[in-house]
């Protein structure tokens, strides 16, 4: 375990989930024990299968653990009716997705106003939090724009802001950089490590090692455990996969 | 207290978006969303036409009526339903004119008679020229009141023109001009059939109801009524006004009584003759007004529901083609309750919108119809009725937009995502 931070955010406790396929059941999470302090950048590392995802929709409150005990700031989520566990993803939680999921008959404004949508604000304070938030990802110029106006990047600069909108406690971001050229994707990091420096708890999923080196701690998964959990200096998968990758060209 | 309107706050700030985004989402399918509301702008269009139609009728009716009087009853010979009387000839059923002697003092309830002769059609001659069509009917000074006929010029069929039974008449308006008299043509006389008249008023025209029948042009000629007795065997009716609208079926039961009597009817037999309130013709125009209403509803209720299968098949396909978008919603915070409502007001809007749309054509459907048929002036859809379409296009929304709204509100959000 690495050095806790004075607060806890999220604290996992024997958590597992279970998906019935059939007759089978496929343990996604079998048993992981986790615990996140405020202002980290954690990289989410494993295969396709090891249970990644799996977390982050745990920890994401979008999915329920089949047992275990999920704290999140110190509330245990796992006993939250569904309306609950809906308005603390709207308070607490901020999703950044690889595909972006922008409404495309909105604009850049309107979609990241929508979580404030479901929250109570009024329209003058969701305006002006969209428009701020949208300035803090370099975006104050583009507010009107359509996302069919924008490039890449700049779509996922407003998925970022609309996930900081709310002033979520964690920002979970899933392959952020997955539909992006290695350039904008240096573009989005710069932006995660800027709003780590800002003091925003980050959660990367990614399975790309150069996404992972800007984590300061990274958590490796394989078959539904935690197979390693270091901060950025002690790992020692870093300098190897620098130079595999420096072989092996991205895709 | 500010908890509940903070909540409505919320309520509404949901509504307004949710209208927003359906009108968006109707904006960007706009062929897709004209078809699928056109069961609905027929619907709508139809009834609401239908009703105008009727509405205006209806005042048309009611407004002829009123010039009558509410309280006017008819009195006419008829064959009664069974007994013996069943099959007789219409002359034996005739009435007399002395059927109705000194009805007035025994029947208390009636403040007017008149009995009313037809003689039949005539044609009437000034000098060279002939008017055919001319109905010539024997009257008493009463009917001017009964049927609120007066006159605009010369005076009216007195009671000495009867006790004295003078070859007089009154003329109406068209004949004068047909047969080119004076403007004042009282003192002049006409020829009709056989007889020679002195005109001694005009009489002003009834307004007409024309339904279809315009063709040719019908005049009248009013004439004492023991006058007609000279121009050959005259058909004997009766007019009366009942003291007022609430009396009228007292009044109308003892001339019924009267007439028993003076015509000779045993107790059990059934009457010869029917007493006629206007009253009773509205009450059945009423119920045949109502009746098309319920037939029209009906048939707009099937064309509703009709549109409303559209509609509830065009929102799951809108719910299964925005699946990822719900997702993302209930990801950063959409309640069931939130989506439902979003996608039950896009519901509720498309039907909104069908029918405004449908009111819309059913007033230009009103506005050709009412071009067709002059019996009809200028209507317009009453405001009920528009309430009505839209309360009803409203629940069709409701009603064929929950199935698909429930089925996004349970939607799994991490299946949606993923979702192609």
């Amino acid at each position: 375990m690495t050095e806790k931070a004075e607060k806890l955010i999220i604290r996992l406790q024997e958590v597992t989930r279970i998906y019935k396929v059939g007759v089978e059941h496929i343990h996604a999470l079998d048993g992981i024990n986790l615990e996140l302090g405020e202002n980290e950048y954690v990289a989410v590392m494993g295969a396709s299968g090891s249970g990644k995802s799996t977390l982050m929709n745990v920890l994401g409150c979008l999915d329920r653990a089949t047992s275990g005990c999920y704290e999140l700031d110190g509330q245990d989520t796992t006993k939250m009716s569904d309306a609950t566990l809906a308005r603390i993803r709207n308070e607490r939680i901020g999703f950044v997705f690889q595909s972006f999921e922008l409404l495309g008959q909105l604009s850049a404004l309107k979609n990241v106003e929508m979580p404030l949508i479901y929250s109570q604000n009024g329209w003058w304070s969701r305006h002006m939090r969209a428009k701020n938030v949208l300035e803090r990802v370099g975006l104050g110029d583009r507010i009107k724009h359509k996302p069919n106006q924008l490039s890449g990047g700049e779509k996922q600069r407003v998925a970022i802001a609309r996930a900081l909108v709310c002033n979520p406690s964690i920002l979970l971001a899933d392959e952020p950089t997955g539909n992006l050229d290695s350039k904008t994707s240096e573009g989005i990091l710069d932006l995660f490590d800027q709003l780590y420096r800002e003091g925003q708890t980050i959660i990367i999923v990614t399975h790309e090692e150069h996404v992972a080196l800007h984590a300061r701690r990274t958590i490796h998964m394989r078959d539904g455990r935690i197979y390693s959990d270091l901060p950025r200096d002690q790992d020692p998968a870093y300098n190897t996969t620098m130079q595999e990758d420096a072989r092996e060209e991205p895709e | 207290m500010r908890a509940i309107i903070r909540m409505l706050a919320a309520f509404l700030r949901l509504f307004y978006q949710s209208v927003y985004l359906a009108l968006g989402q109707i904006w960007t399918n706009k062929t897709r969303s004209i078809l699928t509301t056109i069961g609905i702008v027929i619907g709508v269009a139809s009834v609401t036409a239908v009703i105008a139609a009727l509405t205006g009728l209806k005042a048309k009716v009611l407004n002829q009526v009123e010039s009558f009087g509410t309280n006017t009853i008819f009195i006419f010979p008829t064959q009664p339903d069974k007994g013996p009387m069943r099959h007789a000839s219409w002359w034996t059923i005739r009435f007399l004119p002395e059927h109705f002697d000194d009805i007035l003092e025994h029947c208390p309830s009636v403040e007017r008679f008149s009995r009313i002769a037809g003689v039949g059609r005539y044609t009437a001659h000034y000098r060279e020229k002939s008017a055919e069509n001319v109905e010539v009917m024997g009257i008493e000074p009463a009917y001017h009141e009964i049927q609120n006929r007066p006159v605009s010029l010369g005076r009216k069929i007195s009671v000495i023109d009867n006790m004295q039974v003078r070859p007089v008449c009154l003329i109406d308006p068209k004949l004068r001009d047909e047969l080119r008299l004076d403007r004042d043509c009282i003192g002049q006389t006409i020829r009709i059939g056989h007889h020679t008249f002195r005109i001694v008023g005009v009489i002003e025209r009834q307004p007409e109801l024309q339904l279809g029948e315009s063709g040719q042009e019908r005049y009248e000629v009013f004439i004492p009524f023991r006058t007609t007795f000279k121009m050959g065997k005259p058909w004997i009716m009766a007019f009366a006004a009942s003291k007022g609208t609430e009396v009228t079926e007292e009044a109308q039961a003892e001339i019924s009584f009267f007439l028993r009597r003076t015509r000779n009817i045993k107790p059990g037999e059934p009457d010869t003759f029917r007493v006629e309130s206007v009253k009773r013709f509205m009450d059945t125009f009423n119920s045949i007004a109502l009746m098309v209403t319920l037939v029209a509803g009906g048939v707009v209720g099937i064309s509703l529901l009709v549109g409303g299968v559209g509609i509830m098949n065009i929102m799951l396909v809108s719910v299964s083609e925005r699946t990822r978008e719900i997702g993302l919603r209930k990801a950063v915070g959409a309640k069931k309750s939130a989506i439902l409502t979003q996608f039950l007001i896009e519901a509720v809007v498309l039907c909104f919108i069908g029918g405004l749309v449908g009111v819309g054509i059913g007033q230009c459907l009103t506005m050709i119809i009412s071009g067709i048929n002059p019996v009809l002036d200028m209507v317009y859809i009453p405001a009920w009725a528009i309430l009505l379409s839209f309360s009803f296009a409203g629940s069709v929304g409701i009603f064929f937009g929950m199935f698909p709204a429930i089925k996004a509100a349970r939607l799994d959000p991490i299946e949606a995502l993923r979702h192609e």
